[in-house]
């Protein structure tokens, strides 16, 4: 790993504490800057704070927050809610994915878009939506979500 | 400026309403999740752009949610004397001849939504006028807000700081009647006293269980610990509500101050604000507002110049649905996996940390400062039976009007959506309203008399849970919902105990054979029998109702199982039950279908009808989402 990441890791402990319950803070640091928490991130946390690593990683893998593998440079979150779920976000999950040619849950080849099917956004009025990064795009449909998803390099 | 006082109070009241009612004309632009989705920061923009080239001396102030959700980006526009306007759907070039004809002296109309002459101040119990009853300098024929049906039905009372533009700010909170509760509450007030008020009030838990928000409070107040602490529970995760979303995003000081209130009842000198991440607005905006109440002195040490002592942290989830039960909360906030354990010991005895620790939902603690200020019995005269008070619902999908809204408790689901939210355009009728989420369940048509309130929602086989409320019209397949809340929990179930984690699995795989054609009757039994074990078994909430949203369809809704096991999904959704054709009479041969199928199963001439290969179509849609005329047909 390299020196500045460990240097990461170490202010994210003296930030929350370098304690069992500062666990998902740390992680959620970690994801944040990287995009992903790699095997040697969370072992240097679990050392960090003193406990074992399987319990670092049995919390790195529960929570649908933390990817244990890298994601692509955009992230792509499509809504299952059930008003985007009535109004067609399977559909609109395939078609991006065959666009895309990767399953939910996967990223492009050249690491540009990773798909994730997420429960509930909380914006049920202007269903479906689309989350790209931090933008969220209301009445997103099979039709619109090429032109969409073009703006993110 | 620290507020230690009534005297500091009424000062910070007053400059709260040099903000709200200024001199001058103020413009405020909703800037919610949902606001900024649908482009209300380019009307913002806009705005500021167009004050400064046209030198209009304006206040401009983004605001939160007013709650019509549908008609985002909304506008107001206020001047001295004048009844407020509200504007909707805009856009930056509406924005743009809004501020030019402002400062000709003239309104444009064609986005006015409503005028708001006067509004109710809640905390108060009296009306605000803006126009100070004088007759107002602005054109006749505007709908005046409380004639207009989405509001009119409504009772605004956690929601109550929706009015105009009173969010997530400082001065405005108090100038909207907040903190004499917790005032009251720190200073004049016993904390018996206090608890014996919400009694009155018969406020019960708005995240779902509906518990008794008094007996929780006297159970932790009761419960011996070394410290106790007082958590908001803000991990909204149904599918299909967003309250408290908008709440924390919106109101966040009235949630403080119900948790102020709470702590100073209970004993507890920790507080945390638990928000999903799934919210990264209103994890800012209630961030944000405990900075200022720290600043104020309203949260630290010696609030209100007491010995009372109450600190709050956010912290955010990380993504596990699970984490809205109280056990498994407690869990992710000692950093473990969010798995519940077994109650008792509930968290009352033995929470964070196994110290007492209380927790509410978020618009359980909105409700708070409403109940101290007006009084537990005045509350309580709204709702009905053992359900009193309002309950915000996110109402949602297939009404026109969608959007978060408050009523009495028992209003019939049918005035909800009919009147509320417009009913169903072009055509369609109501299926089922889904209320509970993924603990609920769908009530038919026919039962859209019942009330909305706890008891008559159970009684029907669903549940109140936490205010999702979802209109589905005939386009919506029964068996395809139940399939979908399934899917749902067979998703997020921790997988601790096995009931729940075999038991959602393999009711999944039951439902995914039937919207296969690949059911049977036995079928129908095997779902019987699992939930039943489920619901007995189960460890926690979630598996305990995790069958409820398939044993409510399966009751109201037997005869769409039925035709599924004939081969049929008479929704025209289940993919395998069903094929797109094109109807010849009706194709205009624009060929749009033709390019949106990804598939290349859509052949035709230009100006000529076009027709669907079966063998190569992939159900997917997209020609008949893509088709103008409406001739492509499911069946």
């Amino acid at each position: 790993m390299e020196a500045e990441e460990k240097k990461h890791i170490e202010a994210s402990l003296r930030k929350y504490g370098a304690s069992e319950r500062a666990l998902i803070s740390v992680f959620q640091d970690i994801q944040k800057r990287r995009g992903f928490l790699s095997e040697e991130a969370v072992r240097t946390v679990a050392r960090g704070i003193g406990i074992p690593a399987s319990r670092a990683f049995s919390v790195a893998a529960f929570y649908g927050a933390f990817s244990l593998e890298p994601r692509g440079r955009n992230e792509i979150h499509v809504c299952t809610g059930t008003a985007c779920h009535l109004k067609g976000a399977d559909r609109l999950a395939g078609s991006i994915a065959r666009k895309l040619a990767i399953a939910p849950g996967g990223t492009t080849k050249d690491g540009r878009y990773s798909l994730h099917e997420v429960r509930c956004l909380g914006c049920c009025a202007i269903a479906p939506v689309v989350k790209v990064n931090d933008d969220i795009h209301p009445q997103a449909v099979q039709d619109n979500i090429s032109e969409i998803l073009e703006n993110y390099k | 400026m620290k507020i230690r006082n009534r005297k500091d109070l009424a000062q910070l009241k007053k400059h709260g309403d040099e903000q709200l009612f200024p001199r001058g004309v103020r413009i405020t632009v909703g800037l919610a999740t949902c606001g900024i989705a649908k482009g209300a920061r380019d009307v913002y923009g806009a705005l500021k752009r167009e004050l400064k080239s046209q030198r209009f001396q304006a206040a401009l102030e983004d605001t939160g949610c007013n709650g019509l959700c549908s008609r985002e980006p909304i506008v107001t526009v206020q001047m001295p004397g004048a009844p407020l306007l509200t504007f909707a759907d805009m856009t930056p070039e509406d924005a743009r001849a809004l501020v030019r004809g402002l400062k000709k002296g003239e309104i444009p109309l064609d986005k006015i939504l409503c005028r708001t002459d006067r509004q109710e101040d809640i905390m108060a119990g009296e009306m605000r006028s803006f126009t100070g009853g004088k007759p107002a300098g602005i054109p006749a024929g505007i709908a005046a807000r409380e004639s207009l049906p989405f509001f009119k039905y409504q009772k605004r009372i956690a929601l109550r700081n929706r009015r105009a533009g009173t969010q997530h700010s400082m001065p405005k909170y108090p100038a909207s009647g907040g903190f004499p509760a917790a005032f009251s509450a720190l200073t004049g007030m016993k904390p018996e006293a206090v608890i014996a008020e919400l009694q009155r009030s018969g406020l019960r838990g708005r995240g779902g269980a509906g518990f008794p928000t008094a007996a929780k409070w006297q159970a932790v107040r009761a419960a011996k610990g070394a410290r106790k602490y007082f958590i908001c529970n803000g991990d909204e995760g149904d599918p299909g509500a967003y309250m408290d979303r908008s709440l924390l995003e919106s109101d966040p000081y009235s949630v403080l101050e119900g948790m102020l209130i709470g702590a100073r009842a209970t004993g507890a000198a920790q507080g945390i604000v638990y928000v999903r991440e799934e919210y990264p607005l209103a994890i800012t905006r209630v961030t944000g507002a405990i900075a200022e109440l720290k600043k104020a002195g309203l949260l630290g040490r010696r609030i209100f110049s007491t010995d009372f002592n109450f600190t709050v942290t956010v912290q955010r989830g990380a993504g596990a649905f699970v984490c809205g039960e109280e056990t498994a909360l407690i869990a992710s906030l000692e950093g473990r996996a969010g798995e519940p354990v077994e109650k008792p010991p509930y968290p009352a005895q033995q929470g964070l940390y196994g110290m007492p620790t209380c927790i509410n939902n978020v618009e359980t603690l909105a409700s708070v400062p409403v109940i101290l200020s007006r009084g537990g019995a005045w509350y309580s005269r709204t709702g009905t039976g053992k359900s009193r008070g309002t309950k915000v619902f996110s109402l949602v999908g297939a009404v026109d009007r969608v959007g978060l809204i408050e009523v009495p408790m028992g209003t019939p689901l049918e005035k909800i959506i009919y009147d509320i939210g417009g009913g169903f355009s072009g055509g369609r009728t109501l299926k089922a309203v889904q209320t509970g989420g993924p603990s609920g369940g769908c009530i038919p048509a026919r039962l859209t008399g019942l009330g909305a309130d706890y008891e008559s929602l159970t009684a029907a086989g669903s549940i109140m849970g936490s205010g999702g409320m979802i209109a589905m019209d005939n386009t919506a397949c029964m068996v395809d919902v139940a399939k979908y809340f399934m899917g749902f929990l067979r998703g997020e179930s921790c997988g601790k105990c096995l009931p729940c984690r075999q038991g959602t699995q393999v009711m999944y795989d039951i439902l995914e054979a039937i919207t296969a054609g690949r059911g049977t009757q036995q079928d129908l039994t095997r779902l019987r029998d699992i939930a039943g074990a489920l619901s007995q078994t189960a460890l926690c909430g979630l598996g305990k109702t995790a069958a409820n949203p398939v044993l409510s369809s399966l009751r109201f809704f037997k005869k769409e199982f039925d035709a599924h096991l004939a081969g049929t999904c008479p929704a025209g959704v289940c993919t395998d039950l069903i094929q797109l054709s094109i109807n010849t009479k009706k194709c205009t041969g624009c060929g749009l279908c033709r390019k949106a199928c990804p598939a290349g199963a859509v052949k035709g001439e230009r100006k000529k009808a076009h027709a669907i290969t079966q063998k190569a179509c992939i159900k997917c849609r997209a020609c008949h989402e893509a088709c103008p005329a409406g001739a492509v047909e499911i069946r």
